[in-house]
Formats: C-alpha cells, sequence, structure tokens
C-alpha cells in the first residue's frame, strides 16, 4: 500500500499545476455547496421559525372534518333519489363545552391551549366604518400560546383584563382611523350590539394584512357583544416541539371530535414551495461538484494517457492490473480528499462571511444578519458527494489504464 | 542440466480483419544457468517471441512451462506474480519511472514483492547498484543520468528480486559503442557469476558469439 500511495504521490507532485487546478474545482465545489446550502437552509429554518412562531401550531375549529351529511342520504348511501334544495338545520355554531374541551387538551403533555371567539365587527369612528376582526382571547393563556405579547408596541395585553371594554388593536389600523391609545371607539355586531371601546394597546406585526384588520378583547366582552355567551369558536395550541403538530393534531381531533389543523397542514402550500426550492438547490450545487468531477477526470485521465509508459513498466516488472488500478484510484480520492478538507475550511469562511452580511428586511425595523444554518449534515454530505464524485471520476480512466496490456505498449515504444 | 523453461509448439496471431502471426510453431527448451541469443532480420519476431517466452503476452496455441509449471492456463494475476518473482527484464529503451531515483527504481520489484524485509531491500539495491558501477548516483533521477547508467539501473532493478530468467531485448540498441559494450560485458557477467538464465535479443554478432546458444527466426518461425 505505501509502495502504491508513492507512486501515486509521484505522479500528483510532478503535475502540480494540473493537480492544483483540479484540486481547486474541488474546494470550490465544496466551499459554494455549503455557502449555498447553509444560506438555503438557514433562510428556510428561519422562515419556517418565523412561521410556527406567528401562526398557532394547532388550530381547532368549530368545524368538523366531513361536512355535515343529511339524514336521509346517511340512511340509504346507495338510494335512486335524491331531494335536493334541502336547507341544513340551524345550528348554534362554536365548539360545544369548549371549557372541556380545553382542559382535555392541556392534560396531553407537551401541549397549551388558549380559547378564542373570532367574530367580524364594524368599528365606526368619526364618520368612517372599518370592518375588522375581533378575537376574544383569555389574556393568560393566550400569552402562553403566541407571540402576541411580543408584537405589543403600546400599552399591554393585560390591559383588556383590568378595563373591560379595553381592545387592542393594529397600529397600522389606528393611524389609518387616526386613534391613538385612550381613544374610544364604537363598535358595532353583526346581531346589532353595540359598544363603545377603548383603545388600551396597539400591536404591530410588521404584516401589513394582520395589523389593518386583526383586533383583540377580552372573551367575555366578545361573547356578550356577538350574542353567543360562554362559546369559542376557536381553540389554538402550542406544542414544545413544532414538528410534532402533524401526530398531535390528528389526536386533538380523535380526542375532540373537532376539526384541528396543524401548521403545517394550513401552511401545506409555503412548505412544498420550500421542497422545490431545495430540489433547485440541490441540482445547482449538484452541477457545480458535477463540474468539479470532470477536473478530476481530466487530470486521471491525462495522467494515465502519459503514463501508459509506465504502466508497462509497472506491469513487465509484475504489479497486477489491481496495483494499478488502486493506484489511480488513490489520485483521485486523494484529490477528492484534500479538495474536500480544503473546500470545508474554504465553506466555513465563507458561511462566516455571509453570516455577517446584514440586510434591511422590509417588515423588520433593524437589519437582520443573513440566516446561515451550521448543522453538520450539510458538511458530511458536501464532503461525501465530493468524495463519491472523486472516486467516479476516477473509476473509469484508471481500470482503463489498469487493462492496458503490456505487450500493446512495448510493441509501439519498441 | 535441468529445462527452466520450454516452450512447445508456440503460435501467437493477431486477430483482425487479417490475422497477423507473429510467432509461428516455435518450440524450445532453455535450460538452466543457459545464456541463450535470439537472432534474426528485423521484423522476423524476436520481441515477439521474447515476450511470450517472457510471460508478458499469451500465445494463441501451444504450450509454456516455466520451472515446471505449465502456464497456459494461468490469468493475468498469476502470471504477473510469476514475472515478479522468475522473470527479470531489460527493454532497449531504459524504461525507468522517471520521478523515482536510481536507488527507489531499484527498490520497486522488491517492494512489490515484500520478500525482504525493508532494511534488507535498501542494503540489496545500495548493493546491486554499486555492483553495477553506480555507487554516488543513486538519488539521481533518470534524466541525470547518462543512457549507459540508465541501461544498468535497468539490469539492477532486473536482478532486485533476484530471478532465475533475465530476458533481454536489444539492450544496447539505443546506446554509443563504448557504454554498450560495458552493458554487455555486465549481462556476460551476469551468466558467469550466478546460475542465471539469461535470454537475449540481438542484432550483435559480437555479443551473439558470447552465448551458449544462438537461435535464429525468420518470419516467426525457428530457423
Ligand atoms: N500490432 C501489430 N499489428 C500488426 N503487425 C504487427 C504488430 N506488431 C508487430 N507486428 C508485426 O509482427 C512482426 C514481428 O514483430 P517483432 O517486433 O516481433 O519483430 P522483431 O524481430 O523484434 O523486429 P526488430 O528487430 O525490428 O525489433 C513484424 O513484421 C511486425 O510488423
Ligand atoms: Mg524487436
Amino acid at each position: 500500500m505505501q509502495l502504491h500511495l508513492d507512486i501515486a504521490w509521484s505522479h500528483l507532485r510532478t503535475r502540480r499545476r494540473q493537480t492544483i487546478a483540479s484540486l481547486l474545482g474541488v474546494v470550490l465545489g465544496v466551499a459554494f455547496f455549503l455557502a449555498v446550502s447553509s444560506l438555503m437552509r438557514g433562510s428556510e429554518l428561519d422562515f419556517i421559525a418565523r412561521l410556527v412562531d406567528s401562526t398557532p401550531h394547532i388550530t381547532v375549529s368549530d368545524e368538523f372534518r366531513d361536512p355535515n351529511v343529511q339524514p336521509a342520504v346517511q340512511r340509504n348511501p346507495d338510494a335512486a333519489v335524491s331531494v335536493l334544495h334541502v336547507k341544513p338545520l340551524t345550528e348554534r355554531r362554536g365548539i360545544r363545552q369548549y371549557k372541556r374541551r380545553l382542559e382535555q387538551i392541556d392534560a396531553m403533555p407537551g401541549l397549551r391551549a388558549a380559547p378564542v371567539l373570532i367574530g367580524q365587527v364594524i368599528f365606526s369612528f368619526a364618520g368612517r366604518d372599518e370592518a375588522v376582526t375581533l378575537s376574544g382571547i383569555e389574556p393568560a393563556r393566550m400569552k402562553d400560546v403566541t407571540t402576541i405579547e411580543d408584537d405589543i408596541v403600546e400599552g399591554s395585553l393585560e390591559a383588556i383584563d383590568a378595563d373591560p371594554n379595553g381592545i387592542i388593536i393594529g397600529r397600522a389600523l389606528a393611524q389609518k382611523l387616526s386613534l391613538a391609545t385612550g381613544d374610544t371607539v364604537s363598535v358595532v355586531s353583526p346581531v346589532g350590539n353595540v359598544r363603545v371601546m377603548r383603545i388600551v394597546g396597539l400591536f404591530h406585526t410588521g404584516r401589513a394584512a394582520f395589523d389593518e384588520s386583526q383586533t383583540y378583547a377580552q372573551l367575555t366582552r366578545v361573547q356578550a357583544l356577538l350574542n353567543r355567551p360562554n362559546v369559542a369558536n376557536t381553540i389554538i395550541a402550542r406544542l414544545e416541539d413544532p414538528y410534532d403538530a402533524r401526530t398531535t393534531a390528528a389526536r386533538v381531533e380523535r380526542l375532540t371530535g373537532y376539526k384541528a389543523v396543524s401548521w403545517q397542514e394550513a401552511s401545506e402550500d409555503i412548505l412544498s414551495t420550500l421542497m422545490v426550492r431545495n430540489v433547485i438547490m440541490f441540482t445547482v450545487v449538484g452541477a457545480i461538484l458535477l463540474v468539479a468531477s470532470f477536473g478530476i477526470y481530466n487530470v486521471i485521465s491525462s495522467v494515465i494517457m502519459e503514463k501508459t509508459r509506465d504502466i508497462a513498466i509497472l506491469k513487465s516488472m509484475g504489479f497486477r492490473a489491481g496495483d494499478i488500478e488502486l493506484i489511480f484510484l488513490i489520485e483521485g480520492l486523494a484529490v477528492g480528499a484534500a479538495g474536500s478538507v480544503l473546500g470545508f475550511l474554504a465553506g466555513s469562511g465563507l458561511m462566516w462571511v455571509t453570516g455577517q452580511v446584514r440586510l434591511a428586511v422590509p417588515g423588520e425595523s433593524d437589519p437582520i444578519n443573513l440566516p446561515v444554518y451550521w448543522g453538520g449534515g450539510q458538511f458530511a454530505l458536501a464532503m461525501l458527494f465530493a468524495m463519491l464524485s472523486a472516486l467516479a471520476a476516477t473509476y473509469l480512466p484508471a481500470r482503463r489504464g489498469a487493462r492496458l496490456a503490456p505487450v500493446a505498449i512495448l510493441r509501439g515504444a519498441a | 542440466m535441468s529445462a527452466i523453461l520450454v516452450a512447445e509448439n508456440l503460435t501467437r496471431t493477431l486477430p483482425g480483419e487479417v490475422p497477423v502471426t507473429l510467432v509461428r510453431d516455435v518450440s524450445l527448451s532453455i535450460d538452466r544457468g543457459e545464456f541463450v541469443v535470439i537472432k534474426g532480420p528485423s521484423g522476423s519476431g524476436k520481441s515477439s517471441l521474447l515476450y511470450l517466452l517472457g510471460l508478458l503476452d499469451q500465445p494463441t496455441s501451444g504450450t509454456l512451462t516455466l520451472e515446471g509449471e505449465p502456464t497456459t492456463d494461468y490469468d493475468e494475476d498469476r502470471l504477473a506474480a510469476m514475472r515478479l518473482a522468475k522473470l527479470g527484464f531489460v527493454f532497449q529503451f531504459h524504461f525507468l519511472l522517471a520521478e523515482f531515483s536510481a536507488f527507489d527504481n531499484v527498490r520497486l520489484p522488491m517492494r512489490r514483492l515484500g520478500r525482504l524485509p525493508a532494511d534488507r531491500q535498501r542494503q540489496r539495491a545500495l548493493q546491486l547498484l554499486q555492483d553495477l558501477g553506480l555507487a554516488g548516483h543513486e538519488h539521481k533521477r533518470p534524466s541525470q543520468l547518462s543512457g549507459g547508467q540508465r541501461q544498468r539501473v535497468a539490469i539492477a532493478r532486473a536482478l532486485a528480486n533476484d530471478p532465475p530468467i533475465i530476458l533481454t531485448d536489444e539492450p544496447t540498441g539505443a546506446l554509443d559503442s563504448k557504454s554498450s559494450i560495458n552493458v554487455k560485458d555486465i549481462l556476460k557477467e551476469l551468466v558467469r557469476s550466478h546460475d542465471r538464465t539469461v535470454i537475449a535479443v540481438t542484432h550483435d554478432d559480437h555479443f551473439a558469439a558470447g552465448a551458449d546458444r544462438q537461435v535464429e527466426i525468420i518470419d516467426g518461425r525457428l530457423a
């Protein structure tokens, strides 16, 4: 083995420029792979983190997975006659006995839940009418379940507990209606109730549509306003491990009977976009490494072309085809391995530099650092890929070289 | 004397649209310690026969027995193993590895065979180079040596594993007359001093005159 290493090394050493060029190919391939994948993974994780933070992990709504089926259809599924234009029974919407459901969900490990009653109301102020969403919440539970408290820019979430007529609105909506903390506003509900409520807090999430249309008030206050005492129509829950949401949502659904949607289900379109993005990324960085492996192929092929005479010498001396193949494989793998290690270092440097870049992002008041993912998996993947492509690039020429018959070369040379 | 190498009805035909027969029906028995010269006009098939005798090429038909072992059905790897331990080659052009020093070139076959411990291999390489008048040149690369010196390094390398048979193909063909006489003296000396078999292809009648036997080949056949 030492002998094979010596011969391989002598080939690479005497072809210094070619070796370095092919080495650079691998180094750049691995480095770019790492830079691109760390940024893509980083931004993906950052994005998911924001998504997970800003949306409830599990949303239980007052709906059922399967829409109501008419009793007649239920009884005779294969009936030949169907009755059209049946008006469903008017039902009292909402999650029944939401407090019991809440307890059930709370009892599940790693899960915290908060009740919400969501309704549409109209803000009436200075001659303007504005339709907004009013969520009735319990601030103490809400704090545990969402990050809304972090987005409060004036006042506090608990202020709606202290002042039963208190309401919290988005800063954007306040600006739109020229409202400020302490001002009062008439709130009209669809059932005709009117309440004068006082603005006790402002929030700002950076999501314009949300900031302009979402408002919060005390749950019992909203129940009264909407004429729906003791009802909530949504239970939102937060998990310790957000990636458990899918299975937990299914369990919640079985437990409560109501439709429970995980954040993954709710954001399926976005997640599948991320998948596509990953496929594109791996295609691109794979192409980079493919180009690098052509560099290796090139150097090994040309070594073999130049070294046919040496192959004849070694074989006539008693070296086997396997020895020759091993020598060239070592050369390719050496380039791959050295390129991986240097690419690892260069890539880490590149990742560090990208991590220092600060960008102003819309919706964020402060510039943020580019999110760089430092996970070990991608390092292993880049190096594995580089080694494999080096091996693949070397294998064919090495086999070809190893199979050269010494007499064919001797006849040509003598 | 016992035969070390026995060829029977060796024929080598290159396949192709027009098959070319390089060696035709050659039978030859060479004794241990014998010095045999293969002569003949250019293109008569001397080198081709040498490649067959040296297990570098496989005959299309016929058999070759080396030290009692019939080699006809051997695969590449077994032939390589036999070349490594039992045969040494010296070709017209020196055929040294350009990146390795004279010393390292001589060590190559010993390292591959691994019969001697590393320090003994080094000793033997230095001794062989010294015997061949190359003391002081051990660490030069082939490019830093003269043609005659390179050919002597090649002889040293052929002797490294102490093979019973040395095959040479016009080893002096590319040398000036002075170096050529020197190299030929060394080859003759090899036969005399050791119990070694030498098979040499040559055009040189004077060199051939020193052989135990001269074999002439014309058009691929023994004359
Ligand atoms: N690859 C080949 N294809 C066709 N014919 C070949 C091939 N190699 C050799 N020959 C022919 O085989 C014959 C024998 O060649 P060989 O090299 O054995 O002769 P030689 O006696 O060694 O000649 P020289 O003295 O010039 O070295 C020659 O006529 C040559 O032209
Ligand atoms: Mg010849």
